[in-house]
């Protein structure tokens, strides 16, 4: 840890810490209004139909009634990508999916409103269904939508950094593996609710539990027909996301159509079940990884094949898609990559974003064919693993440029204290430990919309009395946001987090952050709050220095104090520096801004993937398998993560812990699956279990205790060198949890969650004589097409694709064009 | 209670009454189907309390009643009336943080807080009976709230903390009575 930080690093109290425990925190449900009404919806009972009518005549008329709403009132599609617009507020033609919108009642309460619902008579014409990628693949005559890239394929993505089957063919082994990962949600405790009101100055509020108001606000003002200006989105603190409430959703749309027409503040609250409906989680995946290995144990190539359930709208499809494939080079020195993916439309509810975005699928097959490889080669899967690390500053196959690199560290201090080379192998039977790796961005390159402006913006503001207000568009969402932006500014003033007021997620008053997705808002937000604090700690230094009877560049502010560098005992205090610069310079504020850097890659579709820096985990899982019963139990776990530096040391060991935790139960139970009613019930798609109690997730009980060594080695990209920590480490928990199954038992299973009924069928398998594993067994053809093909930076590239048959450098050409 | 007409409306006769919440007897009126949660949060405005499911699943809504965890969401107000009512407001000693929530705070016991306040409530009347509960206690007592940011492990800590903090204010108080006794 760096030991000149006074803020950055410490173990504190966030900012927001107090609000919390006295439940002072007010979340988008706890807000109410004079004169407000309650709105309801009511959704989709068939998972693909045209609405031949719908009939609302009783429900206007029953009691308490002051609007409904259909598809006819929003004639304008919505979606977070400017290529997914294909989303309406309330379905006007078709419904995609069980829990697709059709309708919305505006009531006196939310009683009322529910009963208005049933007085709703909607004539669907049913049309066939589409269950999964396969069966959407099979039937492309049945179109879920009517764009993408062909039938029901949504998106394909293609991309050949070097020639992989030349390197395969070339390797000494080629091993090939199919996995699959099923979906699950986020599951936030927070319903999401949302408020919508006119202000007094005519302009609409619109109060929603969401993590990118930013990207809410220009959709809204998209469906909406209304200017930007005309439209204040407020991001309540958000009871949980996880990425389940990144995208702009149905009912924000409604609310604020109704406030608009009647007048009264009009708010709605989605029932349990809805969320599981809206959902816009984790896309079950479906992966073949062929990867080539030579005798001394070194990668050659990988070549990764992904099939996506996108369910039944775009999202943040395409960005998924891209996903499944662009970080995979990032753990490993890898030469060459390929990599093809298809996301498929189904009749589900869509999928989305979750934390770690479309990277925990493959991320899951390559590291437990990393285990498999090292048992082929004799290897200790540790080792194996650590001689082949990235390095910091490298290119990978794929143009990613990396900056800091602490992976080997990770491994490193994963097994030494896990005490893994005593136990891998070692263990008793029905006992095991399992190890897995990976990377994770700090944020997205690119923003989901093109522009040349920053990614975020905060301002600052400071007056006589010594407040300072620093105001920011980032949210919220339980990670610790606001307390980033406290400390970032307290460090550069030399003041306290407790002198800070936060003023964030308010597209009223806030500069715009892009959102709370991809790790983004420490390095981002962070590198621009920084610069602003640095403006005006200029501007005090320079006030301050000729009492202090020096130049400002020999200012010091530190703990609420502002020294003379070479005499300390030329001092004053921070209220008494703002004074002087509040007279010398007039009133005080400074703004700062943050852009990412440019993408190395220059070749189409180089835009997903590069961040300004990575993160990189190691895990251990141990593991006891009951044969008779197949469950699983977890006495503990072993994490490091590179983070750069903490923020906050409470609160990044908590970010990390929470990671794991929600990977141990994606790796054990967590399942968003969908089952078929019988025929006499339509045949409707319906979720499983959309319920907490039956979505298995890991109770305080089922928790094991989690070991976390934070990794700290600053890099240059971020503020004080922190990266993010709210993601990455939940990435390699359960290849890991899969890792330490086969190492207790001997059994595979290529396929998550790992259940305990997949683990006996595998323990059966083994008794009989047969392969020991459980996972998929098939990956059917998928139209994927030519990839582009780049050459990689180890083979004379430049980053832009290369068309030329022959797949040589442009350099190269030339010269044998000139000889 | 409720009578549908035969227009299909519902005649909303509201319950009168008098609840103990948080020490202070406070009078309210609501329609007698409304949950202990609902005339929380929308007839007394205490919003603190939270809701994650509404059908009992989550231990978001937990308050105390007589002392003992109770899930708001599926107690009906009308059976309250006369008892002693808990919630996350009256758990601060006025603008003092009781030793649970301070923990929390400064140890990561509270991530997004959605589920915090029914975690503090129900780990309150686990130390109110049993002051020095193990880590295996403290989870068992809290398996029936969820949480989804913490992994739990802070809310451990953070519950044994307060814990420790409580049982040695009670010594110093003690033990100063006690000097005060022999004085």
């Amino acid at each position: 840890m760096n030991t000149k930080l006074n803020v950055v690093g410490k173990a504190r109290r966030r900012v927001d810490g107090r609000g919390k425990v006295t439940g002072q925190t007010r979340f988008a449900d706890d807000l109410s209004l004079p004169r407000m009404l309650y709105c309801k919806l009511l959704r989709s009972t068939h998972p693909h139909a045209v609405i031949e009518s719908i009939d609302v005549s009783r429900a206007k008329n029953h009691p308490g009634v002051h609007l409904v709403l259909t598809g006819s009132d929003f004639p304008i599609p919505f979606g977070i990508m400017p290529v997914c617009q294909d989303e309406y507020p309330l379905a006007s033609e078709r419904v995609r999916y069980v829990g697709d919108p059709v309708a919305a009642v505006i009531a006196r309460d939310e009683k009322s409103a529910e009963e208005a619902l049933a007085l709703i008579e909607v004539k669907y014409r049913p049309l066939p269904t589409i269950s999964s990628p396969e069966e959407g693949l099979a039937h492309a005559e049945t179109r879920i939508h009517d764009y993408g890239e062909q039938g029901n394929i949504h998106r394909n993505q293609a991309h050949e950094f070097g020639d992989v089957e030349e390197a395969l063919a070339k390797s000494d082994q080629v091993f090939e593996d199919l996995f699959f990962f099923e979906g699950n949600t986020h599951l936030p405790m927070e319903q999401q609710a949302s408020l919508a009101t006119v202000e007094g100055d005519g302009k609409l509020l619109l109060s929603s539990s969401t993590q990118n108001p930013h990207y809410l606000h220009r959709q809204l003002s998209r469906v909406l027909q209304i200017p930007v200006p005309m439209i204040r989105v407020v991001a309540c603190p958000n009871g949980g996301g996880f990425g389940g409430k990144c995208d702009p959703a149905g009912h924000e749309f409604v609310v604020c159509k109704a406030t608009l027409m009647l007048g009264r503040p009009v708010k709605i609250c989605l029932t349990r079940q809805e969320v599981f409906y809206v959902h816009r989680g984790r896309h079950p995946v479906l992966m073949k990884f062929r990867t080539g290995v030579s005798k001394d144990g070194r990668l050659t190539a990988i070549h990764l094949q992904t099939l996506l359930d996108g369910g039944a709208y775009g999202s943040h499809g395409p960005a998924s898609t891209f996903y499944t494939g662009v970080l995979t080079p990032l753990t490993y020195e890898l030469p060459r990559f390929k990599f093809e993916a298809a996301r498929v439309f189904t009749n589900k509810p869509a999928c989305g974003p979750k934390r770690g975005h479309g990277t925990p699928q493959p991320r899951f097959g390559q590291e437990v064919q990393m285990d498999k490889i090292a048992e082929k080669l004799g290897l200790d899967p540790a080792e194996f693993r650590l001689s082949m690390v990235t390095k910091s500053g490298s290119l990978t196959a794929n143009w990613l440029r990396i900056g800091t690199n602490g992976l080997a560290e990770c491994i490193r201090q994963v097994v030494d204290r896990s005490g893994w080379k005593q136990k891998h192998r070692k263990l008793p039977q029905g006992r095991g430990v399992g190890l897995a790796c990976s990377a994770y961005m700090c944020g997205a390159g690119v923003a989901i919309y093109w522009n040349k402006m920053p990614h975020s913006g905060v301002q600052l503001l400071l007056d006589r009395s010594g407040q300072v207000t620093v105001m920011c568009g980032a949210t919220e969402v339980g990670q610790g946001s606001d307390d980033v932006l406290a400390t970032m500014v307290a460090e550069v003033l030399g003041i306290d987090t407790n002198d800070i007021r936060c003023v964030t997620g308010d597209t009223g008053l806030t500069p715009v952050d892009l959102g709370s997705y991809s790790s983004r808002v420490t390095l981002m937000m962070g590198n621009a709050a920084v610069q602003a604090a640095g403006r005006l700690r200029e501007l005090i230094a320079a006030a301050a220095a000729e009492q202090l009877a020096t130049v400002p560049e020999r200012v010091m502010l530190s703990q609420g104090r502002v020294f003379n560098a070479e005499d300390p005992g030329k001092s004053m205090s921070f209220v008494e520096a703002v004074v002087l610069a509040e007279a010398k310079f007039g009133t005080l504020g400074a703004t700062g801004s943050y852009a990412p850097p440019r993408p190395a890659g220059r070749y189409k579709g180089a835009g997903a993937g590069p961040s300004p820096a990575y993160t990189f985990s190691a895990c251990v899982v141990e593991a006891e398998v009951d044969e008779y019963t197949g469950l699983i139990h977890v006495p503990k776990i072993w994490v490091a993560h590179d983070i750069g530096q903490a923020v906050n040391a409470v609160h990044a060991r908590g970010q990390v812990i929470g990671s794991v935790y929600m990977g141990l139960g994606e790796a054990l139970m967590e399942e968003q699956a969908f089952r078929r009613l019988p025929p006499k019930l339509s045949s409707a798609l319906v979720h499983r279990i959309p319920s907490l109690l039956e979505y298995k997730s890991l109770t305080s009980m089922d928790m094991p205790e989690v070991e976390v060594m934070l990794i700290e080695d600053p890099d240059p990209n971020c503020p004080f060198g922190a990266k993010e920590a709210g993601q990455g480490p939940l990435l390699p928990v359960m290849p890991a949890l899969a890792n330490a199954v086969y190492d207790a038992v001997g059994v595979r299973i290529d396929e998550l969650p790992v259940t305990p009924d997949k683990v006996l069928r595998a323990l059966e398998l083994k008794r009989d004589g047969k392969n020991p594993r459980v996972g998929p067994e098939r990956f059917p053809d998928v139209p994927y097409p030519d990839p582009v093909f780049v050459l990689p930076p180890g083979e004379g590239g430049d980053g832009n694709e290369t068309k030329d048959p022959d797949r040589k450098p442009a350099k190269n050409r030339a010269e044998v064009a000139a000889s | 209670m409720n009578t549908v007409t035969d227009q299909g409306t519902v005649a909303q006769r509201r319950v009168h009454m008098t609840l103990r919440v948080n020490g202070e007897e406070i009078e309210v009126s609501f329609a007698p189907y409304k949950t202990l949660l609902e005339v929380l949060r929308e007839d007394l405005n205490l919003t603190g309390t939270k809701h994650g499911c509404e059908l009992g699943e989550c231990g978001a809504c937990a308050v105390l009643v007589d002392g003992r965890p109770l899930l708001s969401c599926l107690t009906l107000a009308l059976e309250c009336e006369g008892r002693s009512i808990e919630t996350i407001e009256g758990l601060a000693n006025g603008t003092e943080l009781h030793p649970l929530q301070a923990a929390f705070a400064d140890l990561g016991g509270s991530q997004c807080g959605y589920c915090t306040p029914g975690v503090l409530m129900t780990a309150k009347a686990l130390l109110d009976s049993d002051p020095d509960p193990s880590p295996e206690r403290i989870k068992e007592a809290l398996s029936g709230n969820l949480c989804r940011c913490t992994g739990y492990q802070q809310i451990v800590e953070s519950v044994q903390s307060a814990a420790r903090e409580i049982r040695e204010m009670e010594h110093k108080i003690s033990a100063s009575g006690a000097r005060g006794g022999a004085a």
